[in-house]
C-alpha cells in the first residue's frame, strides 16, 4: 500500500519549529547578551534606559518575537525531554496542557511588561 | 507499512559510566535547557516590576527611584547574583554552541566528528565564560 511520507505531520512540524526557533534564538540571544552585558553593563540598568529601547518599534517587536520563540523552544524542549523519559497517557496530556497554560501566562505577562515600557496603554 | 512500538525508557542514567561523548552532549543539552527555561520564567517575573514602575512619576524615573531600577540595582549589588549570571552565561553559551552542533548534525554535517565538536563546544564555552568574568563582575565590589 502506498503511503504518503511527509514532514508535514504533527510530530514533524514540531520538530521543524524547534529547529527554526533554534536558529532565530542563536542570533537574538547572542545579541541580547551582547547588548545588555557588554555594550550596556548590568549595574547600569534602569527603567529609563529600557524604556528608551522599548519605545523603538523594531526593538519592541524583536523582544516580543524573542519571548514567543524562546517560550515555545523552551517549553517544547521540556515536553520532549519528559516524553523521552517515558511520559505517556493521561499524565502526558495533563503535563502538555499545563505547559501550554504556563506558556500563555508567560507570554501574556512578558507582553504586558513590554507594553508598560513602550508606553502602550494595554498593560 | 508503518509500525509503532513501545521503545520503553532508553535513557538509563544508571549506566552513566558507559556514556560516550554524544550521550554527555545530550545530557548537558537537556540540563542547560532546563536551566534556561527556568531562568526565562524568573527573568519575566523580575522584569514585571517594570509594570508598577511605569506608573511612577517622571521625576522618580529620571532619578532611578522607581521600583524596577531599585530592584535591579539591589540584585546586581549582590555578588551571588553576579556569580549566578556568569553561570547563566556558561549555560547559555554551551546550549548555543551544542545547539549549533545539533543543527549541523541534523543536516548531516560533521557526523564523523560529532565527539570532537562536543569537546570543542566545551572548550569554547569555558574560554568565553572565563573571558567574560571581568565584564560580569565589574562594579560588584
Amino acid at each position: 500500500m502506498a503511503e504518503r511520507y511527509s514532514s508535514f505531520q504533527k510530530g514533524g512540524r514540531m520538530w521543524f519549529l524547534q529547529r527554526v526557533t533554534a536558529v532565530f534564538l542563536l542570533v537574538v540571544l547572542a545579541f541580547h547578551f551582547f547588548l545588555l552585558h557588554f555594550v550596556h553593563h548590568a549595574d547600569e540598568v534602569s527603567f529609563l534606559a529600557s524604556q528608551g529601547r522599548m519605545e523603538s518599534l523594531s526593538y519592541y517587536s524583536l523582544m516580543v518575537t524573542f519571548l514567543v520563540t524562546a517560550t515555545f523552544h523552551g517549553v517544547n524542549g521540556v515536553y520532549n525531554a519528559l516524553v523521552n523519559q517515558g511520559l505517556t497517557g493521561t499524565k502526558r496530556t495533563v503535563i502538555k496542557w499545563t505547559l501550554v497554560a504556563a506558556s500563555v501566562v508567560l507570554i501574556a505577562q512578558g507582553i504586558r511588561t513590554a507594553n508598560a515600557w513602550a508606553g502602550i496603554g494595554l498593560y | 507499512m508503518s509500525q509503532s512500538y513501545n521503545r520503553g525508557l532508553i535513557e538509563d542514567f544508571g549506566r552513566w559510566r558507559e556514556f560516550e561523548a554524544g550521550m554527555w552532549a545530550w545530557i548537558f543539552h537537556k540540563f542547560t535547557g532546563w536551566v534556561l527555561i527556568g531562568y526565562l520564567f524568573t527573568h519575566i517575573a523580575v522584569l514585571s516590576t517594570g509594570i508598577p514602575a511605569a506608573g511612577a512619576s517622571e521625576a522618580a524615573i529620571m532619578a532611578g527611584e522607581d521600583v524596577y531600577t531599585q530592584t535591579i540595582v539591589s540584585l546586581e549589588g549582590l555578588l551571588l547574583v553576579r556569580i549566578l549570571e556568569v553561570g547563566l552565561l556558561a549555560v547559555a553559551v554551551f546550549h548555543m554552541l551544542n545547539g549549533t552542533r545539533l543543527l549541523l548534525t541534523d543536516l548531516g554535517i560533521g557526523l564523523g566528528a560529532q565527539d570532537k565538536s562536543f569537546y570543542a563546544s566545551l572548550i569554547l564555552t569555558g574560554a568565553i565564560t572565563v573571558a567574560s568574568v571581568p565584564t560580569f563582575i565589574a562594579g560588584a565590589f
